[in-house]
């Protein structure tokens, strides 16, 4: 029990040093804003699945730094992106960009759409025309408008 | 038999794609700086502070650019072969590039594992890094004698990279 209660202490105590260790505020909340919302799109290239804006990787924090001075120096988001993706490529982007080579990432969809479209038409009219030679003879259909009157 | 046929040829299609993709090292993003100029910098020598290095000083050769750090894990593994080729000769001149390094820890690096660099530049805060889009040290890259980037090694070299790529391609830019 004793052990448990020290774990505990000692495991406050942890956050508490955390907390302390929480980076100071930005000097200007609007430089801040903006660099969270455009880093949010970005990639991080070390920690591939997380944004600029989340990770905790060396890189991603001078990136950031890097963004901050870009606002600072009155670019425009665009440029900022630019300036990113000229240098480590079109990867950092998490929406790519339309352009010769991304054609077949926007357009794939909506290819496999129409592919499953036509194969859905093809189907439904070959089953259609299945149905359609097995016509009532004279003598069923006869049977059939017996059957009906009698259930009225 | 044919209703069969056609979904097995779109599941090995399929497989054949996820196979080709799952094989595929997601570290590897190609750089868009090969076949532009290298970016132009001038920062201080790692050796001798009060010296800079800046890449024009390199104009009318092909070298090589090697970013590394002491605390570099992979740049261990890679250290030993540049230090072997640089003994035996027939490379490109290797310039360093100290990535975000102490001063007193590069050095110590060197003076413990050797020195293969022509010699080093020093990058304290990471900026060069960022204008060669660096992002998992070690790097390595191949610039002609215009100063045009012409191949980006992403992780260490080893004795295939450098036998099969950086150096046939040296040899037929140094023409």
């Amino acid at each position: 029990m004793r052990a448990v209660a020290a774990l505990a202490a000692a495991l406050l105590l942890a956050t508490g040093a955390w907390a302390k260790e929480a980076a100071p505020l930005a000097e200007d909340p609007a430089v801040e804003q903006r660099m969270i919302r455009i880093t949010e799109d970005l990639r991080c290239l070390v920690c591939q699945n997380e944004s600029l804006a989340g990770s905790r990787a060396d890189l991603a924090e001078d990136l950031r730094r890097e963004v901050r001075s870009l606002i600072k120096q009155g670019k425009t988001d665009e440029e900022v992106k630019d300036f990113l993706v000229s240098r480590y490529g079109d990867f950092v982007l998490y929406k790519p960009p339309v352009k010769p080579t991304t054609w077949l990432l926007w357009t794939g969809p909506f290819v496999f759409l129409v592919i499953g479209i036509i194969v859905l038409v093809r189907y439904l009219r070959r089953r259609d025309s299945q149905v359609a030679h097995s016509t009532l003879t004279e003598e069923e259909k006869q049977r059939a408008e017996a059957l009906l009157k009698a259930d009225q | 038999m044919n209703k069969f046929l056609i979904p097995l040829g779109v599941f090995i299609v399929l497989v054949g794609f996820l196979a080709v993709g799952l094989n595929r090292d997601p570290r590897e993003v190609p750089s868009p700086l090969i076949g532009k100029p290298a970016p132009i910098f001038e920062v201080p020598q790692l050796t001798a502070a009060d010296k800079s290095f800046t890449p024009k000083e390199m104009l009318g050769k092909v070298w090589l650019l090697n970013v590394w750090a002491s605390w570099c894990v992979s740049c261990r593994d890679e250290h030993p072969i540049l230090v072997e080729y640089s003994k035996r000769g027939g490379i490109p001149p290797v310039v360093g590039l100290d990535y975000k390094d102490q001063r007193v820890d590069g050095l110590q690096w060197l003076a413990r594992f050797g020195n293969p660099y022509m010699l080093s530049a020093f990058d304290a805060d990471g900026r060069v890094g960022i204008d060669y889009g660096v992002y998992g040290v070690p790097e390595t890259y191949l610039i002609d004698k215009a100063g045009v980037i012409r191949y980006k090694q992403i992780g260490p070299i080893t004795p295939d990279v450098m036998e099969k790529k950086i150096l046939p391609m040296a040899r037929e830019l140094d023409k």
